[in-house]
């Protein structure tokens, strides 16, 4: 859209295709559940607030409400306590929705092998991007957004029926 | 049941394994199960149950708490915890004592260094381990960077729960610098590991002092900001005057510490009380509140952080005449350093020792408690004689402050209790660990 844009000039009208307006209205408002666990989610606070200011990519709108949500941040260590929950926020989310699992012990575990945590999110959930680190920079929670958003703006608009509800 | 093979981008969502979800954590039980706990009126249905959490976006992290509410009116307040119980006091028993200090980074998130510290204290105190001075005052300037840190983080989101957004962009505006700060001391924002049993991992790089002092320079300018917008605020005081108020004698009674306890007017802090890292030589007050509500946690916070400035100055002045290293010179517990390893055969098999096997702790038992900025960090250290400890306990100041807010919150409105929720600055790590 970014093309789309500069080829303007004064013309006032603009052809592209479905697939790439929809996309581009996605990753330019994706607006993420309002959802933190553990130490990641501190750092997804600081990615949110105004050094790093989330905003600046359309998705400083957290919403507390996972109906209202496109994406889920699993950010932090997930127990086998917190994993019905999880799920269920999952569940409740409506289509197209993603999930970015942020940090080492929502991807794999990270250095908890024991009884108390889910050896990562995948177990429970499909997961989109995978973010490493304990925890991950802003920097590096931004670039798996971004990977996330050229993801999203691959997607065609008639593999949406062959996929099913994600 | 198999989970999916396709991990990354995966399209289907894996069937839940029976691994995961199979515990059947909801509650499934009937309202005579809860007899005893809420009132009776809770059973005939004249009040109402109501969940709040674990997914909450003002509960700071994963607590639920069960209300019972008459009304508006919470009657009963029941915490329920373990949602991010993460068995780090049992991972700890595996490991040797140099590596458990990077699990503790993990249990207070908001202050990792407390934690390294509580754990290096104990570590210290049953091996005997000396930690020169200026290690000492090294750990005292990280310390209380720790506990503005955490404190900012507290004051925004709190803020940010009545309703203050700005608040809450400003602190971490501030809290960035911090962080910038421990990068440069740790290589890590967050979890540096830092302070670690016989003194600090290594030396301040050379830019640290100036980055400091600069700090230092603009901070108090910052509280009085972040005072501008809170503390005169008309809606601020009418949502946190007069609410969530404990008594001392209770307040002792529930085992709450740090600024909770001293909001209630109850002078005991563990800095001047039982002094640790040579907190007796520095110069500071202790702020005590009248009314023990959430205003005066509040303001406590604040001045505390100007305490911490103060503390933060003297340290920086004692660094220059500090004797000692930034950490002890004893090799049986502390590596050696680099560049000794290519001179000395003796270097290289301390070296190895202690990065293969440890080193050994007495079959004894000992308990440290510190100021962490939440409370009282205690930890509870029983050694084998081995070089893996036999069990390690911490009390948290979290637990004991979620296990108050039944206490706290009966008899005031739900909106009120998002307030005391905030002032009591739990933190879900260090509660469950």
């Amino acid at each position: 859209m970014g093309v789309v844009s500069s080829k303007l000039g004064d013309l006032g009208v603009v052809t592209t295709t479905l697939d790439v307006a929809v996309n581009w209205a996605r990753t330019g408002a994706m607006w993420p559940l309002l959802f933190g666990l553990a130490c990641c989610a501190i750092e997804m606070m600081s990615t949110q607030a105004g050094n790093y200011d989330l905003s600046r990519f359309g998705m400083e709108l957290n919403r507390a409400s996972p109906r209202q949500s496109d994406l889920i941040i699993v950010a932090g260590r997930v127990t086998r306590k917190m994993a019905p929950v999880i799920r269920q926020l999952y569940d409740q989310m409506a289509a197209p929705r993603y999930v970015i699992s942020m940090g080492d012990c929502a991807s794999c575990g990270g250095v908890y092998n024991n009884y108390a945590i889910v050896q990562g999110v995948d177990e429970i959930i499909p997961v989109d991007v995978y973010v490493a680190g304990c925890p991950p920079r802003p920097e590096q929670l931004i670039h798996g957004i971004l990977t996330l958003h050229e993801r999203v703006q691959g997607e065609r608009l008639k593999n949406w029926v062959v996929e099913g509800a994600r | 049941m198999a989970t999916t093979s396709k991990r990354p981008l995966a399209l289907e969502i894996p069937e839940a394994t029976e691994n995961a979800l199979g515990q059947g954590q909801t509650w499934e039980g009937s309202l005579e199960d809860l007899r005893g706990l809420v009132s009776d009126r809770a059973i005939t249905g004249e009040t109402m149950l109501l969940n709040l959490g674990p997914h909450h976006p003002s509960t700071h992290g994963v607590l639920r708490l069960l209300l019972e509410l008459d009304g508006e009116e919470i009657v009963t307040c029941l915490p329920d915890v373990g949602y991010l119980h993460t068995g780090i006091e049992k991972n700890i028993e595996s490991k040797s004592y140099e590596k458990a200090v990077t699990l503790t980074d993990r249990m207070d998130y908001l202050a990792p260094m407390s934690n390294n510290a509580v754990f290096s204290l104990a570590v210290e105190k049953l091996t005997g381990l000396d930690v020169p001075e200026r290690a000492q005052v090294i750990r005292v300037i990280c310390l209380e960077l720790t506990r503005l840190n955490s404190h900012l983080v507290w004051l925004g989101t709190h803020a940010m729960d009545m309703g203050a957004m700005s608040v809450f962009l400003y602190c971490f505006r501030e809290r960035e610098f911090i962080l910038d700060m421990f990068e440069k001391l740790g290589g890590q924002r967050m979890m540096t590991s830092y302070i670690r049993p016989g003194g600090v991992w290594r030396d301040l790089p050379e830019d640290f002092l100036p980055a400091l002092e600069k700090f230092l320079g603009y901070f108090p300018n910052r509280i009085d900001d972040y005072e501008k917008l809170l503390t005169n605020n008309p809606i601020w005081r009418d949502r946190t005057e007069g609410i969530g108020v404990i008594e001392p004698e209770e307040a002792i009674a529930l085992a709450l510490s740090g600024p909770c306890l001293r909001g209630s007017g109850v002078n005991f802090d563990i800095r001047k009380a039982m002094p640790y890292s040579g907190y007796e030589n520095y110069d500071f007050n202790v702020p005590l509140g009248e009314h023990g509500d959430v205003f005066d946690r509040y303001i406590i916070r604040v001045h505390e952080m100007r305490e911490s400035v103060k503390i933060i100055q003297q340290a920086i002045k004692k660094l220059s005449s500090a004797s000692g290293g930034f950490r002890s010179n004893n090799r049986k517990f502390v590596p050696p350093p680099r560049a000794e390893l290519g001179r000395s055969m003796e270097a290289v098999i301390h070296h190895f020792k202690l990065w293969t096997e440890g080193y050994s702790v007495p079959d004894e038992e000992v308990y440290v408690a510190i100021e962490s900025p939440r409370g009282e960090i205690g930890c509870y250290l029983h050694g084998t004689g081995g070089n893996k400890p036999r069990r390690v306990h911490f009390k948290t100041p979290s637990f004991m402050h979620i296990s108050a807010l039944g206490k706290l919150c009966s008899g005031y409105m739900l909106a009120d209790l998002i307030g005391i929720v905030g002032s009591i600055d739990c933190v879900l790590g260090d509660s469950d660990r």
